[in-house]
């Protein structure tokens, strides 16, 4: 089965790096198949920024996204940019505080987390993207818990490993208020 | 495709097509490399310039392509397995140089990822349209081998593939990437380094005084020295004789051209690596490759349920041209159909070789995006009318 995931901020949130420890966690140590691909535009810092992962057990013979299976948008910008390709029963999963989503298809599912709060409470808020992935492997599977951590230790620097472990943890089991 | 011998030494990356060109490359032996960085080939000389150092070899970052193209052609002669990326700004730029590594049959690796053109085009997104330059852009008559890869991981094999035959024909072989495969990341395969074997140069075992630099043997293919070996060699881009020394004749030019030429053209069923699927009972074939070939796929199996007798041919050699290969098949189908990102370079060319026995519809594209799966369903269905 093939899943199409977007996942989308700003530049310099680490969402590119989101989109390749995706797709590594499900390639190299989920033993599946991955495409990931990025937007390469002209944008540096601060612009928007999209990282596409197709996963599946077959061969991916369509190399970039038809319609999105799951959405992440880590900034308004994203959000406004990139609802719209969600398909009628995906799932968009948002920063509570970067993102006010402003409507809800019913078909679709929503969910949030303060991913920058949860970072910066850890100390870093660079990390919100790790915390994110966390949240994104609980509510949405796309590749197995272990899988993902795996491929976190193996693409970080070695002296933030614990850290970013961490962040991924408070993702994996955050529940949200309402 | 590469030839593993003990697949336990397999390690698996997750990896963008611009690295794994640069692996395949390291894996075949290169220990040179000249190059301008270029979007979307950069990747591949940055990898190069972490690597190399690392492995002994040389990288080097060139004034322009000009200068590249030049540095990659003595280095050969230096003996080194050598290589240059770039993309269409800068595979322009090489084309007078590439003319100069085709009349002194040097050795090397030119990798073109390929954006959309003409001049600086679309930088950061994807064409075919280089297609008929590496067929076509130096002047004078001769002939090319380039490879195209549809993934990573052919990204890789088939760059190890453009070393051996650049080494056993003795030329300058293109890889042929674009903008899709290059940036993209996926699962590569990479043998350990002792488990392949990279061809070796055709040294001469003849003593200084009997060698001749541009004698041909049996397969068309002369044998080569390199500096520093004792030899005392002419390597010039005039017309030049058996010798190596210029002779501005039509003799001298018949025998060499013809040579140079017919060394491809001679040993096409060898050079040329397609994949073939459901040729049995088609009707349609489609003819593609690359990123183009690689989008058809799902495509072609739709048409394939909606009970139309499509087959399928992916070249992974686009030059030299499978001739042959394409009239045989026009004979007994109704119709080619040639998805492709440029306006029809290579659906010309199946034209060409299908000599009105069967229809070709090309599948054409500007650049700057995939083909859609329904534009190409639709074209195999009017095919099919």
């Amino acid at each position: 089965m093939r899943q199409e995931i977007r996942i989308s901020g700003f530049g310099g949130q680490g969402i590119i790096l989101m989109g390749y420890i995706t797709g590594k966690a499900a390639t190299i140590y989920d033993s599946k198949n991955a495409t990931f691909t990025q937007s390469y535009g002209p944008e540096a810092r601060g612009g928007s920024c999209s990282a596409q992962v197709i996963i599946s057990t077959e061969k991916i013979s369509y190399p970039v996204l038809i319609a999105p299976d799951v959405l992440i948008t880590m900034s308004q910008a994203a959000y406004n940019t990139f609802y719209s390709g969600l398909k009628p029963g995906g799932i968009l999963i948002y920063d509570s505080v970067l993102v006010k989503p402003a409507k809800n298809d019913s078909s679709q599912q929503f969910f949030s987390i303060p991913s920058k709060s949860i970072a910066g409470e850890l100390g870093k808020e660079i990390i919100a993207n790790i915390v994110m992935l966390g949240y994104l492997v609980k509510v949405a599977g796309v590749v197995s818990p272990n899988a993902m951590q795996e491929a976190i230790v193996s693409s970080v620097p070695a002296a933030l490993c614990e850290l970013n472990i961490e962040a991924f943890k408070r993702g994996l089991s955050y529940s949200s208020p309402n | 495709m590469v030839d593993v011998v003990n697949k336990k030494d397999v390690s698996v990356r997750f990896m963008s097509g611009d690295k794994a060109c640069a692996e395949g490359a390291l894996m075949a032996g290169c220990n040179f490399f000249a190059g301008y960085p270029i979007t979307p080939a950069t990747e591949v000389a940055e990898h190069m310039s972490q690597r190399l150092p690392a492995t002994g070899g040389i990288y080097i970052q060139m004034e322009d392509e000009i200068a590249s193209m030049a540095a990659i052609l003595g280095a050969s002669w230096g003996g080194a397995k050598s290589m240059t990326a770039t993309s269409g700004p800068g595979f322009s730029l090489m084309m007078e140089n590439l003319g100069l590594g085709i009349v002194t049959e040097t050795p090397c690796v030119i990798v073109d990822v390929q954006r959309g053109g003409p001049s600086t085009g679309l930088p950061t997104l994807v064409s075919q349209s280089d297609m008929m330059q590496a067929k076509w852009g130096s002047h004078g008559d001769y002939e090319v081998i380039a490879l195209a890869p549809q993934s990573p991981q052919e990204c890789f094999d088939l760059t190890v593939k453009a070393f051996e035959y650049s080494e056993q024909y003795r030329l300058p072989v293109f890889v042929m990437m674009d903008e899709v495969v290059g940036h993209m990341t996926e699962k590569v395969e990479i043998p350990s380094p002792d488990s392949v074997k990279p061809y070796p140069r055709r040294y001469t075992k003849l003593p200084p005084g009997e060698y001749m630099p541009y004698r041909p043997q049996e397969d068309l293919v002369p044998e080569i020295v390199s500096a520093g070996q004792g030899y005392a060699v002419h390597v010039t881009g005039l017309t030049h004789n058996e010798k190596g020394y210029p002779e501005i004749s039509a003799k001298a030019q018949e025998n060499m051209v013809q040579r140079l030429t017919d060394k491809i053209k001679k040993n096409v069923k060898k050079i040329v690596l397609l994949e073939e699927e459901n040729l049995e009972d088609a009707e349609i074939v489609v003819v593609s490759y690359g990123i183009s070939a690689r989008t058809a796929q799902y495509p072609i199996e739709k048409a394939r349920e909606e009970g139309m007798k499509v087959g399928f041919v992916r070249l992974l050699t686009v030059w030299p041209f499978p001739e042959e290969y394409i009239d045989n098949l026009a004979k007994r189908i109704k119709a080619f159909v040639v998805p492709e990102i440029n306006l029809g370079q290579i659906g010309r060319e199946v034209e060409r070789c299908a000599h009105g026995q069967a229809k070709v519809l090309g599948i054409t594209h500007p650049g700057g995006g995939l083909h859609f799966p329904e534009k190409v369903l639709e074209t195999i269905r009017s095919a099919a009318q």
